[in-house]
């Protein structure tokens, strides 16, 4: 008989990981606190052809790149002469279930298919979900979606119950959860019940599939342009949009464009709390994901996980959900999009950013995602009011997340504000060190190297931050 | 009140995942207090009564038990009310006016 426990189900956590991916990551671990990154991205087994191959073959990709023009001009007033970028925006939210998520899920799906799995599983409460129970259906594979809905006392977020309809309407198995980390026990519970395959969003399936995003943007941009991007920015949360958009771009040469993250700001709401669970606007693409997956992306339901945003992230900056809300508004009213609002955390960042750039420069917006009942800001607003959250007109700078969201005032006081890169490296850093039980005085000259890879520095920068962290 | 359910009607059931002294040692101390709960639909195999422990055939095949709650619940998320503070957005952006005198 099996411990079913907790804790017995978590001792067993690797074991129930090779078999529900086939995959066997002891073998990219290197010397000391080193891995073959690349060798396991490539371990993916597959081309940028083939992946384009796998995602036409399910209709997903090949969406449409839409100049935003009348934002464009909105930013060039506030900018002034010569400034202001042309912005773009990829519309993800045409790929079959409505998001770029569907890029992650038909590797995945594909994979699992021709693995010889009945089944799929992932963890989600976002668009992903809907994804892999959309790319299931095409693949003929059974589908089951752990979601994390509700609070104690049984109240879920609009945007969440949605994307537990659009999963259901797919005709995957739902199983929704109360507030908690827990989840993942329920989710390896379910893999060991069921033999179904991991179609987490950390594999380097669920990170290949994003890549065509970057490579078919370039290619966009380059045709109508006759130049690459200038800067694209990427909603960051769990890090994999940023990660696969990234490594796109390189791999269709498009090697000076600025990658950049955009979160919305939710400091200090606690992420696995209870109480603080519904009194939050956005259920991704914030700085409680965001910023803990930057600094330690091994927490995620795969032993190592393929998407790290650090190896490639130029600039991070936050906005805050009354920008986000706004903005959305505006892409409805000036460019007749229509879109959810979780898709739109870049789209904001976009705007401002557009305006400290030259007015011949290229700025990528990489996604929208579609909208409905539930995933509406006029949902989400009104959800937000009945939980006593104050909603008004304001200065976004002044905003409490949990207990306010401040609609900016005008267009001209939309910001973003810059994280500390460095302070996320250093702690990236000395989380390596820590969960590695390693002192930086031990560290080889390949341990440095590596390092230095996670957070695209060199090993001159990786010794100076390490010396730093030791004397404080 | 409560009337039996048929078998084979397509329904929720409810149950406990973690009682508050199984949850892991990590979740905040308000989350703690509370059991892990967890709540899926598929086709009850016998006739029973809300409250009662039933097993569940779910729409992939799954045999499930737990807490019998209703028969087809509804989707009730809705778009909530126009938020009327963003009536005006339209008209805010083409009021801006151009920074350094450039025409548009």
């Amino acid at each position: 008989m099996k411990d079913m426990s907790y804790a017995g189900v978590m001792a067993r956590k690797n074991e129930i990981m090779k078999k529900a991916l086939r995959m066997d990551y002891e073998e990219f671990e290197g010397e000391g606190l080193t891995f073959d990154y690349e060798g396991m991205m490539e371990k993916a087994g597959y081309s940028m052809e083939d992946i384009r191959n796998i995602q036409r073959s399910s209709s997903v990709g090949d969406t449409p790149l839409i100049e935003l023009k009348n934002l464009t001009a909105a930013a060039r007033k506030l900018a002034g002469p010569g400034k202001g970028a042309r912005i773009f925006i990829k519309d993800e939210a045409s790929n079959p279930s409505g998001s770029f998520k569907a890029r992650r899920a038909s590797v995945s799906c594909y994979y699992a298919k021709q693995k010889g799995y009945e089944g799929v599983i992932a963890a989600t409460s976002g668009n992903y979900g809907a994804a892999v129970a959309s790319q299931a259906n095409m693949r003929d594979l059974k589908c089951i979606i752990v979601q994390e809905v509700y609070d104690s006392s049984r109240v879920g977020q609009p945007e969440i119950l949605e994307k537990g309809r659009k999963c259901e309407a797919y005709g995957a198995e739902v199983l929704q959860l109360t507030v908690g980390p827990e989840l993942f026990y329920v989710f390896l519970r379910t893999l060991e019940e069921t033999g179904f395959f991991n179609a987490s969003l950390y594999t380097p399936f669920g990170i290949a599939g994003v890549e065509t995003l970057g490579y078919e943007l370039t290619e966009q941009v380059r045709r109508c342009c006759g130049r690459d991007p200038d800067a694209v920015v990427v909603t960051n949360a769990g890090g994999g949009n940023l990660t696969g958009t990234a490594r796109g771009l390189l791999k269709a040469g498009a090697m000076e464009t600025r990658v950049i993250g955009a979160s919305v700001d939710l400091q200090g709401l606690h992420m696995a709390s209870d109480r603080d669970f519904n009194r939050k606007s956005f259920t991704t693409g914030h700085t409680g994901f965001g910023v803990p997956f930057c600094t330690w992306p091994d927490r995620a339901d795969v032993p190592r996980n393929a998407a790290r945003p650090l190896r490639y992230m130029d600039r991070y900056v936050t906005i805050t959900q009354g920008e986000v809300f706004y903005m959305t508004e505006a892409l409805a009213q000036l460019e007749g999009l229509e879109r959810g609002p979780a898709g739109n955390t870049s789209l904001t960042a976009a705007f401002a950013i557009a305006q400290e750039m030259e007015e011949d420069q290229v700025l990528v917006v990489q996604e929208t995602e579609y909208t409905g009942a539930g995933k509406h800001l006029t949902a989400q607003l009104t959800f937000a009011r009945e939980r006593g959250i104050e909603v008004r007109r304001g200065n976004p700078r002044e905003q409490i997340p949990g207990e306010n969201i401040l609609l900016p005032s005008d267009p001209s006081v939309i910001g973003v504000q810059d994280l500390d890169l460095d302070h996320l490296r250093r702690s990236y850093l000395k989380n390596s060190l820590k969960r590695n039980g390693l002192q930086s005085s031990e560290l080889l000259e390949k341990e440095l190297d590596f390092l230095g890879l996670e957070i695209k520095k060199n090993r001159d920068y990786v010794r100076s931050a390490l010396k730093e962290l030791e004397s404080r | 009140m409560n009337r039996k359910i048929p078998a084979r009607a397509w329904v929720q059931i409810e149950s406990v995942v973690l009682r508050p002294e199984e949850r892991a040692p990590n979740v905040p101390e308000e989350t703690r207090e509370c059991p892990l709960l967890l709540w899926v639909k598929g086709f009850l195999k016998e006739e029973a009564l809300p409250g009662d422990t039933v097993e569940i055939e779910t729409i992939i095949g799954r045999a499930l038990s737990g807490k019998l709650l209703e028969e087809n619940p509804p989707y009730e998320h809705d778009f909530g009310r126009p938020i009327t503070e963003l009536l005006t957005v339209k008209e805010e952006f083409r009021r801006i006016p151009a920074k350094g005198g450039a025409s548009q």
